[in-house]
């Protein structure tokens, strides 16, 4: 009989936890979202945690949407408090959020992060111009006036000023946040620089939406690899391919600047000072959005966000800028804004 | 490869004919055995050749975790700092935060450097104080805040070295990779081997590494897997106490008990269906259950083990029915054929005979539970924490980590220091893995009972 009486006090144990286990208030702060923020986050809860009386927050990856519809399912202890974004909070997100009661979800702008062109160290040295991606990696360029299937095979085929290498580039998934910073700030301005969206305008009907659309479609035959991995795997697939070029975050690439090569895109080289100044274009602001209705409920929140934009940490000499966030010029703004209790957006317009 | 035709018509009146041998294909059947072996031979090989590959790749990352750079000196902790208030009240002293306390370190190790007359020329006294871990000043406060009596005393200081100077010590950095990197230049790595010289720096075990917590990506050096081998420990305790006593009530009812019709058959095709799912699956359960609905704490190791005990359940009944199956049937009939009840023959005479079965069974679906990882990736436990889950029970409730979450989470990290920490936590997790399976085999040669 031993067994059974064994059996007996273990469920009695474990029934005993569940009922007392809602009754237990949640008191470290939870985030998820964009893999890109993660880091930042991280830096951000570890030292929050050392310097503040409250427990180090939780902070979760995931990626930006799926961080905003976390935050999104509700209000209540088993909810999160914070989602990190890469890309700034959709219409959808917010209809989503007032749909499930949370009603008031603040923005802070945290910094600007760029995105680079990087290919091994012991490679040619690019010089990039929007153009030259497009060229090289779309679906359909211009050629005598006309569209026509893409069939560079060289990046001097795309640009003669360019070394002679086949074209290999490994571009971030259609998942990630970079992709979309990718598709606008690099393809959809080489299609307007070729005169290919135009070409699309006409073809179209003069729809914007669709000339945009077709102005992303990539080539297929190879030439461009979906990376639906992180920046590590891409790196991985560099180290094996030294001809190819790799598409990273700054941050990433400023921790291995002794295995990879930057190129430059319209005459600038990527660097934390020419993306606050604004010149090198290839570059997109980070967010976190806070649940406001949170705030007072769950211990150190309020002082986390105060934290998090203070310029110990998010300023131009802080550890996030040392680890790759590109400072935002509007700091005081935001610190602003959150030290005086923070506003809730409105819809988008 | 016969040469004779098997139908060959015996010559006729052939007296002094040879008897035909009738051919059985001896030569060709030997022929096919031997290529059969060297395929089992080639097969074999392989896989001990990938698996001595995997070794080799993962102790030869790994093992560097497990060493540690150090730098050791001494600190004059400056009260006048730390403590502007000067009644050394911890809450008043905390107002000084690591950064304060950083800055007093920079500072103390260029004065040590001096007094131990280690040269730091072409070393701004930023890059001097780049030598040391982001972690210290942290290490320091907590020592400080812990003990303000030290205040005004200098102690000896011994602290993580950066992460690129250790790379440095263990041959993952070169002079010229640093040329090339923007974290850490060749003069401070000259200025290390200096300091190595004259005793401050040197490499020694890491404890930190096994009991410590996870790090941010600034500080790759005092990033431990403490934290989640504590959480894959509740875990596996919790699964244990929820899996086995529900696995081995269920296959005692269904194996010996109840009858044989067509709803006992319909769960046994289903639980063999259950341990066949993919486990992301069960993830999707827990967190839709466990979470949205019970309402339980996200990231906490409770709602981990509830789903990795679902998860293995259906392993736990396979094992045990088998265990129960293969005690023989005249045990059976000679504890009823002397009177005892049913449930008597169960637990008096079949259950402890199935026991060694049981057990091995349990142990290798614990050791299943163990690896996994997509889980418990939607049910929040795929995070960075920092804060040590309480004891249990209530450290249940905490948010863990856990040992195959650390790993996924070190290999996605930017900073190649990172690399090393992942394999050395896949070494431990190896070793994990190695004793469970020793147990298991150990259980079963010592209890088992051949018939």
């Amino acid at each position: 009989m031993k067994t059974t009486s064994i059996s007996a006090i273990a469920a009695i144990a474990i029934t005993g936890a569940f009922v007392a286990a809602p009754a237990m208030a949640r008191d470290e702060i939870q985030i998820k979202g964009s893999s890109t923020v993660l880091p930042y986050a991280t830096i951000v809860a570890e030292a929050f945690g050392e310097n503040f009386d409250f427990p180090t927050p939780v902070v979760q990856g995931g990626g930006s949407g799926a961080g905003r519809k976390a935050l999104c399912e509700g209000v209540g202890e088993n909810t999160i408090d914070i989602a990190n974004s890469s890309s700034r909070i959709k219409q959808s997100d917010i209809d989503n959020c007032k749909a499930n009661g949370v009603e008031q979800v603040m923005e802070v702008r945290i910094g600007y992060d760029g995105i680079v062109f990087a290919s091994d160290i012991n490679g040619a040295q690019f010089a990039f111009i929007p153009a030259d991606w497009y060229n090289a990696l779309a679906a359909k360029v211009m050629k005598d006036g006309k569209l026509v299937d893409n069939a560079a095979k060289s990046w001097t085929d795309v640009n003669a000023d360019l070394p002679d290498q086949a074209i290999l580039a490994f571009i971030p998934g259609t998942k990630h946040g970079t992709r979309e910073v990718f598709d606008e700030k690099v393809l959809e301005a080489g299609c307007e620089a070729t005169g290919a969206f135009e070409a699309y305008m006409a073809a179209n009907g003069g729809d914007k939406k669709a000339a945009g659309k077709s102005c992303i479609a990539l080539r297929t035959d190879g030439a461009s690899v979906d990376i639906d991995g992180d920046y590590t795997e891409t790196l991985a697939r560099l180290d094996a391919n030294k001809n190819a070029i790799g598409v990273f975050g700054l941050s990433f690439y400023e921790n291995n600047t002794d295995k990879l090569r930057v190129a430059t895109m319209s005459g600038i080289t990527p660097s934390t000072e020419t993306i606050a100044k604004g010149e090198y274009p290839v570059s997109r602001p980070l967010y976190f959005y806070v649940k406001m209705a949170h705030i007072g409920v769950i211990p150190g929140l309020q002082e986390y966000i105060d934290f998090f934009v203070s310029d110990d940490m998010a300023g131009p000499a802080g550890p996030l800028a040392a680890y790759g966030l590109v400072s935002d010029p509007e700091l005081k703004k935001t610190q602003e804004m959150v030290a005086n209790g923070g506003t809730a957006m409105g819809p988008l317009n | 490869m016969s040469e004779i035709p098997a139908t060959t018509p015996l010559a006729a009146g052939g007296a002094t004919a040879r008897p035909q041998r009738r051919d059985i294909g001896i030569k060709r059947r030997y022929a096919a055995e031997a290529r059969f072996r060297a395929y089992g031979m080639a097969a074999v090989g392989v896989a001990v050749l990938a698996l001595v590959f995997l070794l080799v790749s993962i102790l030869a990352n790994g093992l560097g975790a497990f060493r540690q750079t150090f730098v050791t000196f001494d600190v004059t902790l400056d009260a006048a700092v730390l403590d502007k208030v000067g009644n050394r009240d911890p809450e008043e002293m905390k107002k000084v935060t690591t950064i304060g306390y950083g800055n007093l370190l920079k500072a103390a190790l260029g004065t040590a450097l001096d007094a131990a007359g280690v040269s730091t020329d072409g070393v701004s006294a930023k890059d001097v104080g780049g030598l040391l871990s982001k972690e210290a000043p942290a290490q320091l406060r907590n020592r400080v805040l812990a003990d303000p009596g030290l205040l005004g005393t200098t102690i000896s200081f011994r602290t993580y070295a950066n992460g690129r100077i250790d790379g440095y010590f263990k041959g993952r950095v070169t002079m010229q990779s640093a040329a090339l990197d923007s974290n850490v230049s060749p003069q401070q790595l000259e200025l290390a081997d200096r300091m190595r010289e004259a005793g401050m720096i040197g490499v020694g075990f890491n404890t930190g590494f096994l009991f410590g917590p996870d790090a941010s990506e600034l500080r790759p050096e005092a990033a431990g897997l403490g934290i989640a081998i504590l959480g894959s420990a509740y875990m596996m305790i919790l699964v244990l106490l929820l899996s086995l006593p529900f696995g081995v009530a269920a296959s005692i009812y269904l194996e010996e008990f109840a009858p044989q019709n067509r709803f006992t058959d319909l769960i046994e095709v289903n639980i063999n269906n259950l341990a066949a799912v993919p486990s992301i699956v069960f993830g999707l359960l827990g967190l839709a259950i466990f979470i949205n609905f019970m309402g339980l704490p996200q990231s906490a190791s409770v709602v981990g083990a509830l789903v990795l005990a679902l998860m293995t359940l259906p392993t736990i009944i396979i094992a045990t029915r088998a265990a129960l199956k293969s005690v023989p049937p005249s045990i059976r009939e000679a504890a009823l054929g002397v009177g005892a009840s049913r449930m008597q023959t169960v637990f008096h005479h079949v259950l402890p005979l199935a026991m060694p079965g049981i057990l091995t069974g349990t142990i290798i679906g614990l050791a299943r539970a163990l690896g996994e990882t997509a889980p418990l990736l939607l049910i929040g436990m795929v995070a960075f924490v920092r804060d040590f889950p309480a004891g249990p029970p209530e450290g249940f409730f905490d948010p863990a980590s856990a040992l195959p979450v650390q790993i996924y989470n070190w290999t996605q990290r930017a900073d190649p220091a990172f690399v090393e920490r992942a394999s050395g936590a896949i070494i431990v997790l190896l070793v994990f893995l190695f004793f469970m399976n020793l147990a298991a085999i150990v259980l079963r040669r010592r209890f088992e009972r051949r018939w």
